[in-house]
């Protein structure tokens, strides 16, 4: 299946005040994988990641997704393939209810409503907030709303799955099962993190962003272990691999 | 330096953060009213803005002298207020802070209409505080009304009632947006006014000028929020328009609801049922 594959080819991009936030970034990321994007702060992980479903567009190069390129176009279908899970899950829940929320989605991609009434029930259900169908999603808890967050992206089928910081803001138990919730996905997913224990606890492959460039892309373990490269990058080996 | 006196109230942008707190916690007390189950609450919520907008076109038709014939209209937010299960006392000290609006429209026109109209007593009681106590009366009748609604509605449920009677959409969506985002909000400003109350000592550093940078700061996290918002509505499929997958159900409960109070209103704007009562009650101990 040539479905599900990522690809950025050579990449640029400048924020309108003209600091260069990517420079030249090519990868290929496969059906199936699962690809941590980490690097220091302002190493480029948001803008790269806003690339992926068309929020930004590259001033040059290209964007594949799945078998086709990313242009005005395509950008729906784009858009319905790439699930994307905000840094802030108040900039994602805007809606009044859960419900409503993770209903969003499916209503917009013109669903019948008991398609869209079972689409909700079973994203809900698979993050495990089946309860809080009818909440406000102010009056929910950090890990809720994250929970929830994901789950109106789940609602619309992506097959690819883009998270930017999911482990922020949340308690160790809150993330601990955010790790094995994400962990029993199939979708091809790209995360991007600082949370480096959480990286190897899901993606098999890194890709390490410097200053808008690509510095490595190989096995997340050989990268973690290469202390050179990290501290280079702003990074730390995570406590985990350094006992063993 | 000067020596402190009687303690004055702080002016508003000197607020302490507890008091914005308490400000926040309250605006959601209306919410958690309208999560209740009593059968007023299971009405179908077009009935219930109906009916409550035929009360509030109701009292502010009257003539600005009248208020005897405005009396059995207080029956309707008492009823809500009742059978709705709400904290009279909440409410009440809600029409209060919204009193100032009230008085001021109306504090003039004892000076402006001195005409005596009632006697009392032998003491004249011009014109100007008939008006007066009219403008006060229709100002508590409908905005406990109003509040009414909400506490046995609920804010959202309300949108959805505006939008299915006929409320331009673009109208409906700025109103949930701005309810769903006056929470984020006020706890964006109350961590700004806890940062600085943390760091201002003697009064210094919270003077009017922080207070502006401070609300330019909030403005631009704003409009930055506001576009991410934006963006993660368009990574779902946002067009224009925001869809609903909800039903509503009106069934004859809520038409007998609408139809008895609406009836009523009409009764009582036609006649003076006070008069009426008070003519019917002097007759029989006559």
């Amino acid at each position: 299946m040539s479905h599900h594959i990522i690809e950025f080819k050579d990449v640029r991009y400048a924020y309108p005040d003209g600091t260069e936030a990517l420079g030249g970034i090519s990868f290929l990321i496969h059906h199936g994988e699962s690809v941590a994007l980490v690097g220091g702060n302002g190493a480029g992980k948001s803008t790269l990641l806003m690339h992926l479903n068309g929020c930004l567009t590259p001033e040059s190069g290209q964007v594949r997704i799945g078998d086709f390129p990313l242009t005005p176009k395509t950008l729906d279908e784009v858009r319905r393939t790439v699930g994307m899970v905000f840094q802030d899950p108040d900039d994602q829940l805007f809606m009044p209810t859960v419900y409503d929320d993770v209903a969003f989605g499916p209503l917009n991609l013109g669903l019948p409503h008991e398609e869209v009434d079972a689409r909700v029930a079973s994203a809900l259900a698979t993050v495990d907030c089946q309860k809080l169908a009818q909440r406000p999603p102010y009056k929910l808890s950090g890990g809720e709303k994250r929970s929830v967050a994901i789950a109106t992206v789940l609602a619309m089928s992506p097959s690819i799955l883009a998270l930017d910081e999911p482990s922020s803001n949340l308690d160790p138990r809150a993330r601990r099962m955010l790790i094995n919730l994400l962990a029993t996905f199939t979708h091809t997913k790209i995360i991007a993190s600082h949370d480096l224990d959480l990286v190897l606890d899901l993606c098999e492959r890194t890709i390490v962003l410097y200053q808008g460039r690509i510095r490595a892309d190989g096995p997340t373990r050989e990268i973690f272990l290469d202390t050179a490269l990290l501290e280079e990058c702003h990074l730390e080996r995570p406590p985990s691999l350094s006992l063993r | 330096m000067k020596k402190a006196g009687a303690k004055k109230p702080l002016p508003f942008f000197c607020m302490k953060p507890m008091k914005l707190n308490t400000t926040l916690f309250e605006l959601g007390v209306l919410d958690r009213l309208a999560e209740q189950n009593t059968p007023l609450h299971r009405l179908d919520p077009r009935a219930k803005l109906i009916t409550t907008l035929g009360f509030i076109f109701t009292v502010v038709s009257f003539n600005r002298y009248e208020i005897s014939a405005l009396l059995p209209l207080t029956i309707y937010p008492v009823f809500l207020i009742g059978a709705g299960d709400l904290p009279g006392r909440y409410l009440f000290k809600k029409i209060l802070i919204a009193s100032p609006f009230a008085l001021f429209v109306g504090v003039f026109n004892p000076f402006f209409d001195r005409a005596p109209m009632v006697m009392l007593h032998g003491v004249a009681i011009s014109a100007g505080w008939i008006s007066f106590a009219s403008v006060v009366l229709r100002f508590v009748l409908t905005v406990s009304a109003a509040l009414a609604l909400i506490g046995i509605t609920g804010f959202n449920a309300i949108c959805m009632a505006l939008s299915r009677i006929g409320v331009p959409r673009a109208f409906i969506i700025q109103l949930l947006f701005l309810y769903r985002y006056l929470f984020v909000l006020t706890d964006e400003g109350l961590r700004m006014v806890r940062a600085r109350s943390l760091r201002s000592f003697k009064g210094r550093g919270t003077g009017l000028k922080i207070y502006a940078n401070m609300l330019g700061q909030l403005l631009l996290r704003t409009m930055d929020r506001a576009q991410r918002i934006h963006r993660s509505m368009l990574c779902r499929g946002f067009d224009g328009e925001i869809r609903l997958n909800r039903e509503f159900s009106f069934t004859i409960h809520d038409l007998v609801f609408c139809l008895f109070w609406l009836s009523f209103f009409g009764l009582a704007r036609s006649f003076n049922l006070s008069l009426l009562l008070g003519q019917l009650a002097s007759r029989m101990t006559a």
